[in-house]
């Protein structure tokens, strides 16, 4: 018997919700020009794009002249870093968590070769940061502090405000990823005290390629790309006009049913959470237990390692993502784990199900059904007991 | 990634599990790096009176790769008398299972060092001839092992005093 496939994997990627799709078509076809032409045909693109920069500026309490679009949350993250940096190289001094996206990580390393200096921020065990941490590392030449507002492997909501407010406090410039938590969860730029902020369109049923920085009026910035001055000379590149129609329209979906469709997710990730802990001997769960994405389940299990079990749930038709050292290019367990204070050896037996728009009951009683014998089959084949 | 062969054999799974007494056993791979390969054997004649593996299995904690290598060094080995299985290469287990990711290729060589360790331990421990490649195969893998436990010795023991002093807080 085939059955349906059922995907966790949200964090990773969402699939684009049809209303985002509707909204998309007519500007691959019919409204197709460059906003950046004098015609009619760009005028038309230009008015698209400004509506949608308008819709989503208002969901993050902006103005739509601090939103810029990109083409990833990667992109944006590079620019928010390298671009603060090398228009204010009278500070030297960046403060980043040691729990960021490896896009953070490895844009901040690249700066530390080039001449900057970088804190790491510790986090507990749950993988959040201390605000208080912060306070200690800012020093008078720190130009940035970088924290993730949630994490995207094990889920942990960082206290965003009360860090923005120290970086306000302190003069210093206060940049968090949004990637996981934009459109899921309320984000004001100004109670927060936020000066960049990244996010992601794919994230939230929108389309892969659009994504966008949004850059506090008066923060000093220099471009990453340079070009044909689109986006105020601020990121020169014909804008992708339908994933950005895209990404509004998802905006606004998400908006308009944020609150009722986080506490359907959240019945539904904790029931899952305490079905996994409760059927499989020797599981923990990662990240804090309760300020935690709604949608993110994060689970190891002693003696047993994450590529196989991703892969036996794979079999079963159902999608979900590991950690593990054998899991990376790099061959290396996640940096996150470790930070959290986790051996390598407790890091290789991670899973992340994370939950989405169409996630259903059903899928996750099925989940509650299998996990526990693939677990115990792997716990079979391995040496350890 | 993995191709549809190395799945199949992932999900068939043979041969795992433990032998009773065995003759020999080869411990590879670290926890640290996340493969870890237990290869147990059972010796008996065919009828020319030689030497073959009689049962072999395996334990292993690792990817995908790791536990369809293991499942098919075993299968490429039982049956065989010692000198066909020592000649046993990671080719041959690569080209059986159609090819692994460039990545995964060290899981291939953790199968071949797991047999070659405990064909070692059976000369070993019956006080037999060891061959001078399988001498050398083995001072190799310890010595590897060695560079790693190094590797990680001084970090492993400040994270577990961290663990023990969360414990007493």
């Amino acid at each position: 018997m085939k059955t349906k496939k059922i995907y966790l994997d949200y964090a990773a990627t969402t699939p684009a919700d049809p209303q985002v799709v509707k909204a998309m078509s007519p500007y691959f076809t019919n409204v197709f020009g460059n906003t950046a032409s004098l015609h009619g045909f760009g005028a038309e693109a230009k008015a698209a794009v400004d509506a949608s920069r308008k819709i989503i500026a208002d969901a993050l309490k902006a103005s739509a002249r601090e939103i810029y679009f990109t083409s990833s949350a990667t992109e944006s993250n590079n620019w928010a870093l390298k671009g603060i940096a090398w228009a204010n190289k009278d500070k030297k001094h960046i403060i980043i968590s040691s729990v960021e996206h490896d896009c953070v990580l490895t844009s901040a390393a690249w700066l530390e070769r080039q001449g900057w200096q970088l804190t790491l921020l510790p986090v507990d065990k749950n993988g959040m940061v201390n605000p208080a941490d912060v306070a200690k590392a800012i020093r008078p030449d720190t130009l940035l502090v970088s924290v993730m507002h949630a994490n995207n492997e094990i889920g942990t909501i960082n206290p965003i405000g009360e860090i923005g407010k120290i970086c306000r406090e302190r003069d210093v410039y206060f940049h968090t990823d949004a990637a996981q938590t934009f459109g899921k969860l309320p984000i004001d730029v100004n109670r927060l005290d936020i000066d960049l902020l990244t996010a992601s369109a794919h994230k939230l049923y929108g389309s892969k390629g659009a994504a966008l920085l949004y850059v506090r009026t008066g923060v000093r910035i220099q471009p990453l790309l340079h070009g044909g001055g689109h986006e105020g000379g601020l990121r020169s590149s014909t804008l992708n006009v339908p994933a950005i129609v895209g990404f509004a329209e998802a905006t606004k979906i998400c908006l308009s049913a944020m609150k009722e469709e986080n506490v359907r997710l959240e019945k539904l990730r904790d029931k899952l959470i305490a079905g996994v802990l409760k059927a499989i001997p020797n599981a923990h769960l990662n990240g804090h237990p309760k300020k935690r994405l709604p949608n993110n389940a994060h689970f190891r299990f002693d003696h047993i390692e994450g590529e196989a079990l991703i892969m036996m749930l794979d079999n079963l038709g159902i999608a979900a993502s590991t950690a593990s050292a054998c899991s990376s290019p790099k061959l290396q367990p996640s940096h996150v784990l470790l930070a959290c204070g986790l051996r390598p050896q407790d890091a290789h037996g991670s899973l992340r199900l994370s939950l989405g728009r169409w996630t259903t009951e059903a899928e996750i009683d099925r989940v509650l059904e299998v996990l526990p014998g693939i677990v115990e089959k792997l716990r079979k084949i391995s040496p350890f007991k | 990634m993995y191709s549809p062969k190395t799945i199949q054999y992932f999900n068939n799974q043979k041969n795992y599990g433990r032998i009773k007494n065995p003759d020999g056993i080869g411990k590879v791979g670290n926890i640290v790096c996340g493969d870890v390969m237990w290869l147990y054997i059972k010796l008996g004649k065919n009828k020319k009176g030689e030497e073959v593996i009689k049962d072999i299995k395996y334990e292993t904690f690792g990817c995908v790769a790791a536990i369809a290598t293991s499942g098919q060094v075993t299968e490429l080995a039982k049956g065989k008398t010692i000198a066909e299985a020592l000649a046993i290469s990671k080719d041959a287990i690569i080209s059986e299972l159609g090819g692994l990711p460039p990545i995964k290729v060290h899981c291939s060589v953790l199968a071949v060092d797991a047999l070659a360790e405990a064909i070692y331990d059976y000369f070993s421990k019956n006080k037999k001839p060891i061959p001078e490649d399988l001498q050398r195969q083995h001072e190799v893998i310890s010595e590897s092992r060695g560079i790693i436990e190094d590797k990680y010795h001084d970090w492993i023991a400040a994270e577990e005093k961290m663990h023990e002093a969360g414990r007493e807080r």
